[in-house]
């Protein structure tokens, strides 16, 4: 039941196969289905076209955040789990079959959402906030798809335990990336669990079972799931830049202990990140949502700040181990940007640091929130952290799975190496644009800014419309570079050159560099300048947040 | 070794005096955004209030047209306005989709702002000075408001709350 990859080494259980591909392909199919209802919300956003009628547009606006966020996500993810417990470890795949049940769980789940959506029985947004009241299927199929990724969490662990025990991958601690994969998997327990907590109950209220349910204690639980559910992605995503960094360029991190006691600072996070959601709410006290929405004195953004320096420095110390060692960034210039994965890993680690860091920490500050709190800024972040990063770098993750997974070569190869970085620039101007228009007060979801039907009028600042154009420039452009990408995965998959042998091979494999002689003073100097420069960002960014939080309204 | 298992000796080699270096400036950033929310609270003019109290949309609605009996002074677009002496309670009123009353306030007085929801979420968003907090039903949130600049103000809603979400939007003017 074992076969041998010949262009990695690895053994491979030919019945995981199946899972990750099926896996996969229902992933790619909701990333299109994602982007085309992003363009339809954007494009209503942009009063100029105003392009869909009210219910429709909080009907995408719907299907955009449960299919982009969740259904893409996580169906790529349940790929990445069942490839990291089992070929990386010359594991076994455990019960597939059990594999297959949660599959069709997800599936299952995933169409009645769909469809309590787009027939109109579901105009409750993403969050579904109590009193809000959607048909109880709706409810169930995120019960039935949160079931099934449960089902797939426990099988990683099931396949980690086998193949410690049957030490398939040797005598030792998890490789990296299954380590990092296996934090994820503990946090997605959490997260799962506190989804089960909320759903099921508002499932019995939908029934009218359960006569009323706490829209504070709603909304605490619900983002119990919603945000640590992102939790598990940047979790995720940091193990694939390792993954990368390794695969492209043979890097390896100059600490393991440092890279892994950064991914433990993790599960402090593991539910509080809820505040984040609840900072301007009227119900917890300022002492739980600053110790909150903190993660206890920020051990969990020490932690991502441990990883941006981590995962660059071990490209640059394997890059100088070759003799790029020319100035500061010598290095940077030899990697091997013709490889659409590494580039877009790298993208994902530049624009996630300065976008999504940057802007999560100070949107995430209990006072600094007053200014931002359901302000369009918010979605301006989260392009910032799942788009730019979580989903670029699946995206540039996928461009190995093509090969050495579905066996094909990659089709139009020379547009995939522009790919990433079409995707990248519309996102980080679709990311700018929606920021700055937060901070003008420009409200999220919401279908009408020139609040047409109210008892009074009022105008944003004339230059809203110049970031308008900037953000739905950048969402045209993003828009484009996902679907190049879609179109190249599934004409590779489904019509591609099969891969017969290492020849075929279109992206790097690196070798592992020559070994690091003894020396003194900074082993990653360029790495060291990047992250100083991020700091100062941070602090201009924080400084002028502050700065304009001092000139409102007093209120306490 | 993000694919093998970590060489011979990971668990005790030192770290590089660079990562060191970093580790303890991200550490250093950290204690001081944790102290710098702490210290607003000490120092800070802008703090989300934490003074709460249960009601009911009915108990409420019942308490804010007491309220608003007193101190009305017309009506504007079918929207009742009044005019509270500084440093008193008013009462406001978030439905779907409406805020109610428009208030007229004086620059540089505190006002103690009841709000809560009839029904569904809502979103207090003052524009353009851009402050949000959040509106639930059955509970009384008191934002205590002190304006620092005066002229005509809004306050539209940002948290969804059906089809009319975007009509709803209320009006406050500050006086000099």
């Amino acid at each position: 039941m074992f076969t041998t990859c010949d262009i990695t080494g690895f053994k491979i259980d030919k019945k995981v196969l199946p899972l990750i591909k099926a896996n996969a392909v229902v992933s790619v199919v909701a990333l299109l289905i994602a982007m085309v209802a992003a363009l339809l919300v954007l494009l209503t956003r942009w009063q100029v076209v105003h392009l869909l009628p009210v219910d429709w547009y909080y009907r995408m606006l719907t299907l955009h955040g449960m299919v982009a966020l969740v259904v893409w996500i996580v169906f790529w993810e349940m790929a990445g789990l069942y490839f990291g417990s089992t070929i990386v470890l010359n594991a076994r795949q455990i019960a597939p079959k059990v594999g297959w049940v949660a599959f069709l769980l997800m599936v299952v789940g995933t169409t009645l959402v769909a469809w309590a959506v787009l027939t109109g029985h579901a105009d409750v947004l993403f969050s579904s906030y109590i009193p809000l009241k959607a048909h109880p299927l709706y409810y169930l199929g995120i019960i039935l798809f949160a079931v099934g990724a449960l089902i797939v969490v426990g099988l990683f662990f099931a396949n980690v335990i086998v193949a410690k025990k049957e030490k398939t991958y040797g005598d030792g601690p998890l490789p990296l990336f299954t380590f990092g994969l296996l934090v994820a998997s503990i946090l997605a327990v959490g997260t799962l669990l506190a989804g089960a907590f909320i759903f099921v109950p508002t499932f019995l209220w939908s029934l009218g079972i359960i006569e009323t349910i706490d829209s504070s204690v709603y909304r605490l639980t619900f983002w119990g799931f919603g945000h640590s559910a992102q939790q598990v992605n940047v979790a995720a995503m940091i193990s694939i830049w390792y993954l990368g960094s390794f695969l492209t360029v043979g890097g390896t991190s100059l600490n393991e202990k440092v890279s892994r006691v950064a991914f433990l600072l993790y599960l402090i996070g593991i539910n509080l990140a809820s505040a984040h959601h609840l900072l301007v709410d009227p119900v917890p006290s300022p002492a739980w949502k600053v110790v909150n929405t903190s993660y206890f004195m920020y051990l969990a953004v020490l932690a991502s700040m441990i990883h941006a320096f981590a995962v660059p420095s071990s490209i640059e110390s394997a890059q100088r181990r070759r003799g790029y060692t020319k100035g500061l960034f010598g290095w940077l210039k030899n990697v091997p940007w013709g490889n659409p994965a590494f580039s877009a890993i790298f993208l994902a680690i530049v624009g996630f640091g300065f976008i999504g860091g940057i802007t999560g920490v100070i949107n995430g500050m209990e006072q600094t929130n007053i200014t931002v709190h359901n302000t369009i800024a918010i979605p301006g972040h989260f392009k910032g952290t799942v788009v730019i990063g979580t989903t670029l770098t699946f995206m540039g993750a996928t461009y190995y799975l093509i090969p050495l997974i579905f066996r094909k070569k990659i089709s139009g190869f020379a547009i995939a190496k522009i790919q990433p970085w079409i995707f990248a620039g519309g996102v980080v101007l679709l990311s700018a644009g929606l920021s700055i228009l937060g901070y003008m007060g420009v409200p999220r979801r919401h279908w009408d800014i020139t609040f047409s039907g109210g008892p009074f009028t009022y105008t944003f600042p004339p230059i809203t419309d110049l970031f308008w154009v900037v953000a739905v420039l950048g969402g045209i452009i993003a828009f484009t570079g996902a679907l190049i990408w879609i179109l190249i995965v599934v004409v590779s998959v489904f019509f591609g050159k099969p891969v017969l042998s290492k020849a075929d091979m279109q992206l790097t494999m690196s070798d592992m560099p020559p070994p690091a002689k003894e020396h003194h003073g900074f082993e990653a100097p360029g790495t060291f300048a990047l992250t100083i420069i991020f700091m100062i960002a941070f602090l201009i960014f924080a400084t002028i947040n502050w700065g304009w939080l001092s000139m409102m309204w007093e209120t306490r | 070794m993000a694919l093998l298992v970590p060489e011979k000796g990971w668990y005790s080699k030192k770290i590089a005096s660079d990562e060191k270096a970093w580790i303890m400036i991200a550490g250093v950033l950290c204690l001081s955004l944790f102290a710098l929310m702490v210290g607003w609270h000490l120092v800070g003019k802008q703090n989300p209030s934490f003074e709460v109290y249960t009601t009911s949309p009915d108990e409420f609605y019942k308490l804010a047209q007491h309220n608003w009996k007193k101190i009305k002074v017309g009506e504007e677009n079918g929207i009742t306005v009044v005019k509270p002496p500084p440093g008193s309670d008013v009462f406001v009123i978030a439905s779907a989709w409406k805020w109610e009353p428009a208030l007229i306030l004086k620059k540089g007085k505190e006002y103690r702002l009841h709000i809560s929801s009839m029904d569904f979420l809502h979103g207090f968003s003052l524009q353009p000075v851009n402050m949000n907090f959040k509106i639930h039903p059955n509970y009384d949130y008191v934002l205590t408001f002190k304006p620092t600049s005066s002229g005509d103000f809004r306050v539209i809603c940002n948290e969804y709350c059906g089809y009319g979400h975007h009509a709803m939007i209320g009006k406050i003017t500050v006086e000099d």
